[in-house]
């Protein structure tokens, strides 16, 4: 099967509905080990010692808030220069994951923040760079719901998606360009990982699961979309033949 | 495996990730039943798109 039969939604159905069951045992399994590895394996932090565990799960997400938003990106590029509308629907689908999982990069860090830093909140540019990035999703998921038409609200929701990229080169080099109370980078950054392989791989791990959680929650999301988008067009044809 | 003085941080910050991730599952789950719903409401009533005809 070419790539391209893939964007035939009704082909997309077929295949993700044989893949999903496959991919929600990975997801399981994988978060197993992750959790067993964080849990019983991985060792306290010389400085931050018990707490560096809310690490594993503030990473991934914090790594997803930004992927998510890539992912968005590169589909309302699929609906602006081909006009499919699977790529609107992954796009779509994929906001309210990326805002559950920029909540949870927040909350999070709000939490570790507290008694490694003795603040819940500061408005540095990392936290700050992040917050705006979870009003965005909230704004796409609103203009998603404000227009009726989803060809319309594609389009309008695939040009705030590609502006609000712009976001993201500044929530990675925050850090970097201004003085934070956030750690620089530790894993990708030149120079390789300044993490000790203990803690390091239980964190890949657990960004591996939730990658895949993401992946099955977003062909799930996706599948939904195909077929609310059925039922809007039986709707309309039922007005229409009413009329 | 002791948790140390922040415990309650930790485990508040596990807890929160649960509550999200078991939301997310709950949301896709009963979309998905809600949409099936409507599609078989149409169908029942004799409503299908012209795709599914030419299928037929």
């Amino acid at each position: 099967m070419a790539l391209i039969d893939l964007a035939n939604p009704t082909r997309f159905l077929a295949l993700t509905g044989r893949i999903l069951p496959w991919l929600a045992i990975a997801t399981v399994a994988v978060f197993a080990i992750g959790l067993y590895l964080v849990w019983f394996v991985a060792p306290d932090d010389y400085q931050q010692g018990a707490t560096v565990k809310i690490m594993f799960i503030h990473v991934p997400n914090a790594w997803l808030a930004m992927g998510v938003w890539a992912v968005m990106s590169i589909a309302s590029i699929g609906t602006l220069v081909w006009r499919h509308p699977l790529a609107d629907v992954a796009a779509k689908s994929a906001a309210p994951l990326g805002a559950a999982f920029t909540f949870l990069a927040l909350l999070t860090g709000s939490l570790w923040g507290r008694p490694m830093w003795g603040t819940y909140w500061v408005w540095d540019a990392r936290l700050t760079s992040v917050l705006v990035l979870f009003l965005m999703y909230l704004g796409v998921i609103a203009l998603w719901r404000t227009v009726d038409d989803p060809t319309r609200a594609a389009r309008a929701a695939a040009i705030l998606t590609l502006v609000g990229a712009i976001n993201l080169p500044i929530i990675k080099f925050s850090v970097d360009w201004w003085n934070t109370l956030h750690q620089p980078a530790s894993l990708l950054r030149m120079g390789g990982p300044a993490i000790h392989p203990s803690i390091l791989t239980p964190l890949l791990v657990m960004a591996l699961a939730f990658l895949l959680l993401f992946l099955t929650l977003h062909l799930a999301a996706m599948r939904n979309e195909i077929l609310r988008r059925r039922v809007r067009t039986m709707w309309l044809m039922q007005a229409h033949a009413a009329s | 495996m002791t948790l140390g003085p922040h415990a309650a941080f930790i485990i508040a910050a596990y807890a929160a990730a649960l509550a999200v991730v078991i939301g997310l599952i709950s949301w896709v789950i009963a979309d998905h039943a809600e949409q099936r719903r409507l599609l078989a409401d149409f169908e029942a009533r004799g409503v299908t798109r012209r795709s599914d005809k030419e299928a037929a």
